[in-house]
Formats: structure tokens, C-alpha cells, sequence
């Protein structure tokens, strides 16, 4: 099952825990099923966080694959200047 | 030849060459239009009156004189923009707040800082227009003012908002302050990694607010029809972003705003929200005339984004060899008057150069009665790698070892899990250590009151959305649109991968920037995206006009489209069991596109992901005049890591001007306000950047370690070249003193008070 | 509110234009002749990028009032190129990509113009120096520099 680390607001709001595992084939289902399962993390996920595939960054990219191997970052969303 | 293929023996035709822009010839005859180079018939002339104090409750406006005026054809204030719900939505940098967008651009309840805008008129000429201003009465109730981020976040502060309190900690205080939010992100044990440590350091770091310092001015044309429907010419990084926060505030459908972007002259981040463009919207509409706005350099000190002033506090651990063993910061930014701070992207980038196993961040997002902060250039990221980069500086001189070593040794590398998370693709950190290390610069002697300093910077990079079109045209020249303005040479990139990839030669592609009614939505110029994210939109596009041509060739040959091959820029059976035909260029096939099924075009429309992020090192020799506290930059070498230099002449010019604006970040730039909480520097003259004669010739190296996710590797470049110089100008200075300052910038009385020569006073 | 009228040279031809008081060169050139190569970075003598020649010598159009135009004759940016050809400094400028966003490039030009006038075999220095009442905030000069250098040295040549 894909891992997924969490970090800063988004662990705390996962009761604390820093690593969960997730059953998820693409980042669709990964946003969906933490939403499940830690309702109070639904608005931060809505407002658009960046998920890391295996290190790739994704942004709004929801039919992105994870394998079952796969190493999950979710990150605040990112811009620049 | 494939892409593969090219990239493999390096046989670009136009990847990685200098051809002259297209857009070059307007611009060194002054043909080119930014955006106060329009006019329109009826034109009326738009001007704001803004606060005169930094904190203060609008009691009432009264605007009857300023209307009876003759020549003043409409008069706007807060009553003319409706309340928006608070609801963020994604900007240039980060999260923005609609309720607050709406306050920043027309103040409601209070004003919150110094040129805050209060009113606004739109006048037959410029001098009724400031006549109408003064006729303006507004009765204000001044409240106590706080500017400094460690003030503002003191109990007892004056509270800009009565209604924040701060977001993330647990409990939700009770009583409002000035800290919006406070954010953590870590990993591992920093109290056992520090047990570990020989060394520990900690060091505090305070840095001035500075401005983006663009020359071109905001501006803009708003023309409001009967039927609702509108027009917007303006400066901007983002025509897509300014249409979407526009039709939100004035309530339009998306569809009924039509934006175009002007040229662009600089932005740096600051020109990715609105600040003039809903005002003249509702000016316009009630004037039943074209409205024009432009801020005066002043309106743009006072009232425009400047990036954050921040207190930030470091400690770093290590083992006598120099591993570092962990790492933890603090930072302070201020957002300005509401909140938003680049504080987010300031923690994940504080220690990503480095492979350390145990890291922690606190980042505070701070209220204080600025104006609202906006992106620059790597928005967040210089700050706190400044202040680690002194750090990682003062651990090397501690330990005896070579700063560049000391970096190397704790170098991230692919695979590197990043101290913000993930782990680390392909990137070029340790070719830049080494290439800096070998660097003659680096090796070559100094002289007496100078010293050298090195430093290194990361930036994510970002993709995104982008549009792109190539319209073959019949005499077989090719039309590209895409939809991000072209801020420093970036139609030249476009073009030259639109002719790459299609096999024609450059000046046969002709490269625009479409407007919003023209092409789909493109996100902004910013994130160091558009050679990246809209590059990669042109390739496709590209790569869907070949599929077209190819089957107009097979049509035109009458066999199956499998084939035809398209090779440098022509059509060709691809055995001669296909059958025998001469090959058909791409102006052969344009000429028969009407008999072969019609116009010949590509399209595409993406969401680029997979950016990769840039890593650069940073090499400069200053010389301190004791006397006089002056530090003259005597030589600078950038070194950064590309991908892949589309055209490399850009790519230089980006590195060098991100150091020079680095160098004005560290030795002059800063706000500097007076008692009364208002801005006392709001002039070039005052407000002092790098000119000609403050600089040395900028050396650059390009490294390129592909990004695998882009077809030719490119990964951005834009922001990065900011991040390392002024870490990298604060060592040579403090090497060339024999004393660490600490505080940017290092102006002269801060250089005098360094070195004891003048008291704290007169500092 | 009365305007004044006034008569001048602009880019060798006679113009006349109505104006007030308070309206400066600038505001002349870009408002009332539509010559907008000339900008406006900050109306203060800062930044140069309203670089025009009065009367043959260089000068901020910003600081100069259009009432004080009466009977003289200035140059801007628009009359650089000489019909097709492109004056050396603004091939220079193209060729060593010495320009990002280009709003300083019309000021920096006029200005490298009337330093290769007084002076054909500037060094690196003067270039500087003379350049340094023009801000660009894109380039770090650098490409700048070398440009005007380059152009100077083909224009000796020539
Ligand atoms: S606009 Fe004249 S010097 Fe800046
Ligand atoms: S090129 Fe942008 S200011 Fe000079």
C-alpha cells in the first residue's frame, strides 16, 4: 500500500500520525479517501496542496498514478514570483 | 533526427543558440507598448487618493465637491466594491484572500497602512483629476501603528484585524493578534541529532522589506461597455489571473472580460495580483468612458507588494568533520497589512540544499501596517537561506574547513530526501559546488579590506497550466500564440522550440502573446514556468501539427498515414515501400491545406507537471572602505544549474540580474519609515538599487542536468539566481571586516556601527 | 485652465502643442505627441528611463517643463534608427541580448548615444559612470555594458 508522509498542520490535523498508509492508485483517490477519513483536513486538501509522487510534484494533478510502492508527500501548494 | 536523438549528440539547429529575439526591434526603437503606451478615443485620466496614515479608522468620505468639479466624470470609493466572503483561491505566490483582495485595493473599515487606497477619480484630465482628489473629504480616526514584525507580535500590540487569530496552534487563542498563522514542518530528533553535534551555532537575522524595484510603473486601460461586457489592457505577469480576481470582485462573468497584456516592463513577482485594475473597471462603468490608471514611482513604494522584512533565527549542529547533524530555525516574516507572507515557501526552502536528518522550522505569518507583501522572485527562499547560508558560512570558518567542502559534504544529490519532504530527482547542486570550487574566481588572491564570500540557494520551480497554439499559415509560415507575457526574451524560446520541433527555420515562426478572448487560460509569467511549463505546451502543439501534416502528406500521396514520417521540417514516405515521392516541405503541404481538408493548425492545452527544481552557488569579492562603510563589489561569478539552455543568452542574463538585485538586497535596499508609521523613502534616489557603476561585470556558468520531465531537459531559471547572493555578498563582507553583522542591509552606518567605527545611535 | 502654446523641433519636424503649466517634457512627448518610446520610471530625475536630447544635450524629459520648449528641439528614442537601419547601438543591443523587459532600453540607448558622441573609446568605467542615471533592474548591466562597448568599437571602425 502507498505511504503517505505527512507534515506541519496536515499531521496534526491527522491526529499527530507521520506516516499513514493509504490505499490510492492515483492522487484522485489518495485526496478523496483522506478526506474520509480525517474530515478536518477536507478544507486544506480543497484549497489545493501539492502532492509528491516518488519526489515528482504535482499540482491539481489528480489522474496521477501511485503505485503500491509508492512514497507520498503531501506539500502546502507552491507558486513563485 | 528524434528529440532523443538530438539531445543525444547535442545537434540542436535552434535549441541552445543566440538568435536575436523577435520582439527585439521594437524594443531599442520604442515601438514596443507597455502599459501606459495606450490611448483610446475618450480617454479619461484615473487617479487615487490614498491614506495618509499608516492606522486609521474611515469615519466618513464625503466625495460631493470632488463630483460637482467640472471635468470629473465619476468618483469611486469602498462603497463601490461589495463585500466578498473571505475564500482563497491559488495566486502568483501563494493563497489570497478575496475579502482581503477587495480591502487592499479600496480600503472599508480602516486603512491599514500608508497609501492605502481610500477613493479614486476619473477625470477629463490629469490636473482636474488631482484637483478632484483634494476636494475629497475624509475624516479618519488615526489608531496607534505598528511597523517592525518583532513589535507587531508583541502582546499589547496595536491589532490590525480584530478579528485573526492566529491559525495552527493549539488551543485557538482567544484574543486576536497580529500573527496570522504559525506553520511547522520537520522530521527526525533535532535535540538528538544536536546531542551529536561538536559545534552548535545560533545566530539571529534580521532583514529589511524590499521592492521588486521594476522600472515600468502599474498601468492599465479599462474600457466598460452599456451591455456589462469589458476590456482591460495592462502591465501584468498574468492577464489570465488579473481577468479571473477582476470578474470576482466586480461580480462579471469571466467571458465578459476581455484582458490584454501590454508589454511588460519588470515585475519580479509584483505584478501577479491587481492593485489599479478593478478600480478602473468601476470607473469606467460609471463613467461610461475608457479610463486610464498609472501609478506615480511613489504610489508604487507606497502601496505595492515589496517582499517581506523578517527576523529569523538559526541553529545549526555538526561533527568536527562537518556533518551536519541538525538543523532548526525560526522565521518571522511580515506580511504587510493582511496576512499571506511567503513564511510557507521561506520553511521549505530554509534548509533544502542540505542532506540533514533531523530538521525543524517554525514560520510565523505576521500582520503590521505595511502594504501587502507580494511575490518576489523566489518568494520566501531568500530570506531564510540568506540567514542559513551565514550560518553554514560561520560553521566553516569554526570547524577550519573550505566553505565549499563543507557544503559538499552535506550536499543534497538525487535521491536526497528534502528537508520539506520528498525526495530529490536529478538536480545539480554538487556541479555547481564543484565547478565554483574550480572556478578561477575562487582561487584568485584578494587584497588588503576585501573579502570573499560563497553561497548556495534553492527553488522549487513550478509547471502549471498552459495554452499554446501554432496556426500554419498558407505560405507556409507558422503564427504561435501563447498566453504568457513575455517579461525578458521568452517569445525567443518559444519560437526557437516551436522550430525545432516543426524543422523550419525561426524567422518563419512568428510568436505572440494572445490575449484572454484569443486562447484558453495559461497561468501566470512567475514560478520560473514559462520555458518550462508553456515550452512544453508549444512542443505539443507542435507535435499535433506534425500528426496533421503527416496526414496531409498522406493524403496528398494518397497512402496510409503511418507511412509518412516528418523529418527537419519535411514529410517523407518512410521506406520505399511506401512508394516513391519527392519530400513535401512544410510550405509544399500549407499551399494545398484548402484541397487536403482545410487550415492546418496544433493546439494544446496541459498542466505541466514534473518541474524540477534549480540549485546555484554564488562567488563574490567585495572591498569595505572603513572610513566610509561603502562595500564596492569588485567581481561576482553565478554559477546555477539550467537543465537546458534554451537560448542561453537569457538564461545569463537572468543569472545576472537576479545577482544584482541580491546585491541591492544586501548592501542598500530597505524601507525606512518614520514615527508616524509612514514610508520616508519613496523615490529611486532614496530608495537606492544597484546602478551602473555599483556593479562589476556579472560572470555566469551554466550547468545543465536535464530535467527529465521536459523534452529538451529544461528546468526553470528565474528565480533562483536571487536566492544565494545575498548570503553570498553579506560572508564576503563580514570576511573582509573580520565581524558578522547579521542584518541586511549592510548600508554603511550599519558597516560603521559593525566595526565599532560609530555608535548605536547613529546607526 | 489656460494653456500655452508652444512651438518646437521634435525629431526635426516643427510641432505645436497646447499645454499647461504644470505638464512636464515628458508629459508632452507621451500625452499630447503619442511619442511613448520615451518612459516614465519615477518623474523624479532617477532612473532615466525619459532620456531625450534638448538642444543636443542629454536630459531627463521628466525635469524639463513643456513651456520651456519654445523655439527649441529635442530628439527621442523614435529617431534613432535611420529608416530601416538600425543605429550600432540598437544592433549592439539586440545582438548581445542587452535588454530582458525593455522599458529602460529606449533611456539607456539615447543616453549611450550622446556618450559616443562626446567620447568614441569610452572604457568599461566611463560607460558605467555615464550610464549610471539609468536604472535597469532586469540585466545587472552587465550585457549592457558590453554592448555599448561593442558598438562604440564597431562604430570607430566605420
Ligand atoms: S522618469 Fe525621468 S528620470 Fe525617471
Ligand atoms: S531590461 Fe528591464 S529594466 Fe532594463
Amino acid at each position: 500500500m502507498p505511504r503517505v508522509f505527512l507534515s506541519g498542520n496536515l499531521k496534526k490535523l491527522a491526529g499527530g500520525a507521520e506516516e499513514i498508509d493509504v490505499e490510492a492508485a492515483d492522487i484522485r483517490q489518495l485526496l478523496r479517501v483522506l478526506g474520509e477519513r480525517f474530515p478536518d483536513m477536507r478544507p486544506h486538501l480543497e484549497q489545493g496542496i501539492a502532492v509528491a509522487v516518488d519526489g515528482e510534484i504535482y499540482q491539481d494533478g489528480w489522474l496521477e498514478p501511485i503505485a503500491p510502492d509508492s512514497e507520498v508527500h503531501l506539500l502546502p501548494r507552491l507558486g513563485g514570483g | 533526427m528524434s528529440t532523443a536523438e538530438k539531445l543525444e549528440n547535442g545537434k540542436f539547429k535552434w535549441v541552445g543558440t543566440r538568435p536575436v529575439r523577435p520582439d527585439g526591434v521594437d524594443k531599442v526603437t520604442g515601438r514596443a507598448r507597455f502599459g501606459a503606451d495606450l490611448f483610446l478615443p475618450g480617454m479619461l485620466v484615473g487617479r487615487v487618493l490614498r491614506s495618509p496614515h499608516a492606522h486609521a479608522r474611515i469615519k466618513s468620505i464625503d466625495t460631493s465637491k470632488a463630483e460637482a468639479l467640472p471635468g470629473v466624470k465619476a468618483v469611486v470609493t469602498r462603497d463601490d466594491f461589495k463585500e466578498m466572503p473571505s475564500e482563497s483561491v491559488a495566486a502568483g505566490e501563494m493563497m489570497i484572500d478575496y475579502r482581503d483582495m477587495t480591502r487592499n485595493i479600496m480600503a472599508r473599515e480602516k486603512v491599514l497602512y500608508d497609501g492605502h487606497a481610500v477613493a479614486a477619480v476619473a477625470a477629463a484630465s490629469a490636473s482636474v483629476a488631482r484637483k478632484a482628489l483634494k476636494l475629497i473629504k475624509v475624516e479618519y480616526e488615526v489608531l496607534p501603528h505598528v511597523i517592525g514584525v518583532i513589535e507587531a507580535m508583541e502582546p499589547g500590540a496595536p491589532v490590525l484585524h480584530e478579528a485573526m487569530f492566529t491559525e495552527g496552534v493549539e488551543p485557538t487563542p482567544d484574543t486576536p493578534s497580529n500573527i496570522a498563522a504559525r506553520n511547522e514542518l520537520g522530521r527526525g530528533d533535532v535535540e538528538a541529532g544536536f546531542k551529536k553535534a561538536d559545534i552548535i551555532l545560533e545566530r539571529t537575522f534580521d532583514t529589511a522589506p524590499v521592492h521588486q524595484g521594476y522600472i515600468e510603473n502599474h498601468a492599465c486601460v479599462a474600457s466598460v461597455s452599456e451591455d456589462g461586457k469589458a476590456e482591460l489592457w495592462c502591465s501584468t505577469q498574468g492577464h489570465y489571473m488579473v481577468r479571473a480576481f477582476c470578474a470576482k470582485l466586480l461580480g462579471m462573468d469571466i467571458s465578459d472580460l476581455r484582458v490584454t497584456a501590454s508589454e511588460i516592463g519588470g515585475g519580479f513577482g509584483g505584478k501577479t495580483i491587481v492593485y489599479l485594475e478593478p478600480v478602473a473597471l468601476v470607473l469606467s462603468q460609471k463613467a461610461h468612458h475608457p479610463v486610464k490608471m498609472v501609478m506615480t514611482r511613489e504610489e508604487v513604494f507606497r502601496a505595492t507588494g515589496p517582499t517581506s522584512g523578517a527576523n529569523v533565527w538559526v541553529k545549526l549542529g555538526a561533527t568536527k568533520d562537518g556533518k551536519i547533524t541538525a538543523a532548526e530555525a525560526v522565521l518571522k516574516y511580515q506580511a504587510g497589512a493582511f496576512p499571506g507572507s511567503p513564511v510557507g515557501p521561506g520553511c521549505m526552502c530554509a534548509f533544502a540544499p542540505y542532506d540533514i536528518e533531523n530538521v525543524k522550522v517554525v514560520g510565523y505569518d505576521v500582520v503590521s501596517n505595511r502594504p501587502k507583501v507580494a511575490a518576489y522572485r523566489a518568494p520566501g527562499a531568500p530570506i531564510s537561506e540568506y540567514a542559513v547560508e551565514c550560518v553554514v558560512d560561520e560553521l566553516a570558518e569554526k570547524l577550519g574547513l573550505d566553505p565549499i567542502e563543507l557544503r559538499l559534504k552535506n550536499a543534497a544529490k538525487e535521491g536526497t530526501q528534502a528537508a520539506y519532504g520528498p525526495k530529490f530527482g536529478p538536480i545539480g547542486f554538487v556541479e555547481t559546488l564543484e565547478a565554483a570550487k574550480s572556478h578561477p574566481h575562487y582561487n584568485a588572491p584578494l587584497g588588503p579590506n576585501q573579502g570573499r564570500g560563497v553561497a548556495s540557494g534553492f527553488w522549487f520551480n513550478i509547471g502549471g497550466e498552459s495554452c499554446a497554439t501554432i496556426n500554419i499559415n498558407e505560405d507556409g509560415t507558422a503564427q504561435l500564440m501563447v498566453g504568457t507575457p513575455d517579461i525578458g526574451g521568452s517569445r525567443a524560446s518559444m519560437a526557437m522550440m516551436a522550430a525545432e520541433e516543426l524543422g523550419i527555420d525561426l524567422d518563419k515562426v512568428n510568436p505572440v502573446i494572445g490575449d484572454t478572448g484569443s486562447l484558453g487560460f495559461s497561468f501566470l509569467t512567475g514560478g520560473s514556468r514559462v520555458t518550462f511549463a508553456t515550452g512544453k505546451a508549444v512542443i505539443v502543439a507542435a507535435g499535433n501539427v506534425i500528426t496533421d501534416l503527416r496526414e496531409r502528406a498522406a493524403k496528398i500521396w494518397d497512402i496510409p498515414v503511418d507511412a509518412v514520417e516528418w523529418e527537419d521540417g519535411f514529410a517523407r514516405p518512410t521506406s520505399s515501400n511506401a512508394g516513391e515521392f519527392d519530400p513535401l516541405s512544410l510550405a509544399d503541404i500549407a499551399a494545398m491545406a484548402a484541397k487536403t481538408g482545410g487550415p492546418i493548425a496544433g493546439h494544446a492545452q496541459i498542466n505541466a507537471q514534473g518541474a524540477a527544481p534549480g540549485f546555484g552557488t554564488h562567488i563574490v569579492d567585495v572591498e569595505v572602505d572603513k572610513e566610509t562603510g561603502r562595500v564596492t563589489v569588485l567581481r561576482y561569478t553565478v554559477i546555477q544549474d539550467a537543465g537546458k539552455a534554451i537560448h542561453p543568452s537569457y538564461v545569463e542574463g537572468q543569472y545576472q540580474g537576479g545577482a544584482a538585485q541580491g546585491i541591492g538586497w544586501a548592501l542598500n535596499e530597505e524601507y525606512v519609515y518614520g514615527e508616524d508609521g509612514r514610508m520616508q523613502n519613496t523615490g529611486f534616489l532614496d530608495y537606492r538599487m544597484p546602478v551602473a557603476s555599483d556593479l562589476p561585470m556579472i560572470d555566469t556558468q551554466i550547468i545543465e542536468v536535464p530535467n527529465p520531465n521536459h523534452p529538451y531537459g529544461v528546468r526553470g531559471v528565474g528565480e533562483t539566481p536571487l536566492v544565494p547572493a545575498m548570503g553570498a555578498v553579506a560572508c564576503a563582507v563580514e570576511h573582509a571586516l573580520g565581524t558578522r553583522l547579521n542584518e541586511l542591509p549592510m548600508s554603511p552606518p550599519r558597516v560603521l556601527k559593525a566595526i565599532g567605527a560609530i555608535g548605536e545611535a547613529q546607526a | 485652465m489656460a494653456k500655452i502654446h508652444v512651438t518646437a523641433t521634435v525629431n526635426g519636424d516643427e510641432v505645436e502643442f497646447l499645454c499647461e503649466l504644470e505638464e512636464t517634457l515628458l508629459d508632452v512627448l507621451r500625452d499630447e505627441l503619442h511619442l511613448t518610446g520615451s518612459k516614465e520610471g519615477c518623474a523624479s530625475g532617477d532612473c532615466g528611463a525619459c532620456s531625450v536630447m534638448l538642444d543636443g544635450r542629454l536630459v531627463c524629459a521628466c525635469l524639463v517643463l513643456g513651456v520651456e520648449m519654445e523655439g527649441r528641439s529635442v530628439e527621442t528614442i523614435e529617431a534613432m534608427a535611420a529608416g530601416d537601419e538600425l543605429h550600432p547601438l540598437q544592433q549592439k543591443f539586440l545582438e548581445h541580448a542587452a535588454l530582458q523587459c525593455g522599458i529602460c532600453t529606449p533611456g539607456i540607448l539615447v543616453a549611450a548615444k550622446a556618450l559616443l558622441e562626446k567620447k568614441p573609446d569610452p572604457t568599461e568605467t566611463e560607460v558605467r559612470f555615464w550610464l549610471a542615471g539609468n536604472l535597469c533592474r532586469c540585466t545587472g548591466y552587465d550585457k549592457i555594458i558590453r554592448a555599448v562597448l561593442d558598438a562604440a568599437a564597431e562604430m570607430r571602425v566605420s
